[in-house]
């Protein structure tokens, strides 16, 4: 066991993972974070708490993670590149593991231009490849950047985490993001939220073919659509976003009162093919502030009960 | 060459406006050649402080001068004669010139006309962009030949990042995408294999976040 | 061919030639308006010195702007050298037009060079 998390037991035991997610508030009220978690307890095998998502000030990604394991949940810590230096970034790897975070997913960050303070200096000490690397030699060798050692048993031993985008241009070149996140020694990545599943499985069969299935649990990431608005929403103005022409249309074939419900069945039926595709080892459920709908979706893709390792 | 590009008159005008003589003096480099505070740009500037300050009826005189650079002391010193004349000195160089003014001319009023941007290149008659960020250790070799210090949006030296689309930076559709660029290009190379190793931590005790920097010759110094 | 009186007429070979300080210095010395006149587009004998033109009269209109002054009293006007009337409508046009804002608010008090 490299962290002993709850969510690398269920991988490496083979079962087919699950993992939500959380946003924390824009605002010091813990209690939202208390709330959303009730949803997903029982439901799900870990949480992803965002790090200042979009560049938009929120409760931080650690002080949420606390919060969820209170709750009695396991947390996915997230960090980014664009806010700390690689002196922040160790300072708080350490700390988050001092205080039972197990998982950590590196990710470069949306530009400070999205958010809420586009003013803001961006850090970009180093990049998301370099902090995978960091944190496993903090784990592996019990080594700080620079150089310093760490006792045995003092060491953070993390559970590494990425994000991938199947989607992004160039899509030739994202399997060999894969590889490269592989490499540098990744433990998991989550998917951006996928609609177009045949490409997906073009991807996932590419990187069968490179065996990086074997070296890195894929989780596929699945976000249930709420209205036709929304999935028109998606298809034009989110950068990277592959909306095929079929969702909409399933979505458009029902009344507005029966579309999330169409919704939650989409994503149901995604699940399903998801679990038949070689490589993916588990989903990512993306209900971003319509957590209270997770239970229901997990159920319906029977999913439940989530295995106790 | 260095990119700079004119403040906007209302700075301008709000930085004079307590003044009855001052000198406006240009630079023959770099923004000359981007059109930004050349002797033309000098005759420009003077000529709308002027209508400004006629409407406002509260005229101003202006002397315009162009040097051949701004910053090297010999050139600053061609001033001397007459810069106590002045209520203050418009420098339209980049900001070392204005700097250098206000070190020589220490009872000046100096201003800078210009905000000086980044060191680039031009794309097209009247375009340029930012090619280098003056980091202290160039690499473009090991990436076909770009910057992605600064060219890339996030400075990633294992991009691209999720955010790239249809070959633009997720920041802008005016921007295009460094690591597009390059992975495009290694790739029709077959040079891929330039990529797959991640590259290491940047140094950047060699760029501004050292600190200020100093290159000295000593070779060179007298 | 009549054209008010008030017009000063500057000949230049090409409206190529003529450059945004030009046009500032029209108005500092006192002029009400400025206007170029300059082939029809595509026209132009020296391919795009009439384009040049326009773009520095675009500019020329945004420092108007940037000074709160009519952008109006600057214009451009395209036609061929052979349209004499047409010169002459121009001429009209842009009198009543600058007649219709005023004097130029750059205009240097009455007291003139001896």
């Amino acid at each position: 066991m490299k962290s002993g998390s709850n969510l690398e037991k269920v991988l490496t035991a083979g079962h087919f993972a699950v993992t939500g997610e959380c946003g924390p508030p824009r605002s010091a009220d813990g209690k939202i974070v208390r709330e959303k978690a009730k949803h997903l307890k029982g439901n799900v095998d870990s949480v992803n708490v965002t790090d200042n998502q979009t560049s938009v000030v929120r409760l931080s990604s650690l002080a949420g993670s606390l919060l969820l394991h209170q709750e009695g949940l396991e947390a996915n810590m997230q960090m980014t590149c664009r806010d700390r230096n690689r002196i922040a970034m160790q300072s708080d790897i350490l700390g988050a593991y001092a205080l039972g975070v197990r998982n950590l997913l590196c990710l470069s960050g949306d530009h400070q231009k999205f958010g809420d303070h586009p003013e803001a200096k961006n850090v970009f000490d180093i990049d998301s490849l370099q902090l995978i690397q960091t944190v496993k030699m903090m784990r592996d060798e019990r080594k700080l950047l620079s150089g310093q050692e760490m006792e045995e048993g003092t060491e953070p031993r993390l559970f590494i985490g990425a994000a991938v985008n199947p989607f992004a241009d160039p899509f030739d070149f994202r399997v060999y993001r894969l590889a490269k996140k592989a490499a540098a020694g990744v433990d998991f990545v989550q998917t951006q939220c996928i609609y177009n599943m045949a490409k997906f499985k073009e991807y996932m069969k590419r990187a069968h073919d490179m065996g990086l299935t074997e070296k890195v649990f894929v989780l596929a990431g699945i976000t249930p659509m709420k209205s036709l608005g929304m999935a028109r929403y998606m298809k034009n103005y989110v950068p990277g976003m592959d909306v095929p022409d079929l969702i909409i249309d399933r979505l458009k074939g029902v009344e507005k009162k029966g579309q999330a419900k169409e919704g939650i069945q989409i994503a149901v039926d995604q699940i399903q093919e998801m679990k038949e595709i070689p490589g993916v080892a588990g989903v990512h459920i993306m209900a971003i502030e319509w957590e209270e709908k997770v239970p229901e979706l997990v159920e319906k893709a029977g999913l439940l009960p989530r295995p106790q390792v | 060459m260095i990119i700079a590009e004119r403040k906007p008159i209302e700075e301008i005008l709000e930085m004079v406006r307590d003044f009855k003589k001052i000198l406006i003096v240009g630079c023959k480099g770099c923004v000359t050649v981007c059109n930004a505070g050349g002797r033309k740009e000098v005759g420009i500037l003077a000529s709308i402080i002027r209508l400004a300050r006629e409407k406002d009826k509260n005229p101003i005189e202006i002397i315009e001068e162009t040097l051949e650079r701004q910053c090297d002391p010999e050139y600053i010193e061609q001033l001397a004669d007459t810069a106590h004349e002045y209520d203050a000195i418009l420098s339209m160089a980049c900001s070392v010139g204005p700097q250098f003014i206000a070190a020589r001319f220490s009872e000046a009023r100096v201003f800078p006309a210009l905000n000086t941007e980044f060191m680039g290149g031009a794309l097209e008659h009247g375009v340029w962009a930012e090619f280098c960020q003056g980091c202290g250790d160039c690499k473009i070799h090991l990436f076909g030949g770009f910057c992605p210090i600064a060219r890339c949006s996030k400075s990633l030296l294992n991009g691209p990042c999720g955010g790239s689309s249809g070959g633009k930076c997720e920041i802008s559709k005016d921007v295009d995408c460094v690591w597009h660029l390059i992975v495009e290009k290694l790739m029709s190379e077959g040079k891929l294999d330039q990529l797959t190793q991640v590259k290491p931590i940047k140094n950047w005790a060699t760029s501004r976040d050292g600190g200020p920097r100093k290159v000295v010759r000593e070779d060179l110094k007298l | 061919m009549q054209y008010p009186t008030n017009i000063e007429i500057i000949r230049v070979p090409c409206t190529g030639r003529v450059d945004i300080i030009h046009l500032l210095k029209a108005l500092e010395d006192g002029a009400d308006g400025v206007y170029v006149v300059g082939c029809e587009e595509g026209d132009c004998h020296y391919l795009s010195g009439n384009l040049k033109a326009r773009k520095r009269v675009e500019y020329v209109k945004k420092v108007l702007e940037d000074l709160t002054v009519e952008k109006e009293r600057v214009a451009m006007y395209n036609l061929s050298a052979a349209q004499g009337p047409r010169f002459a409508e121009t001429a009209r046009e842009f009198t009543d037009i600058v007649k219709g804002l005023g004097p130029s608010p750059f205009r240097k008090p009455a007291a003139k060079a001896a």
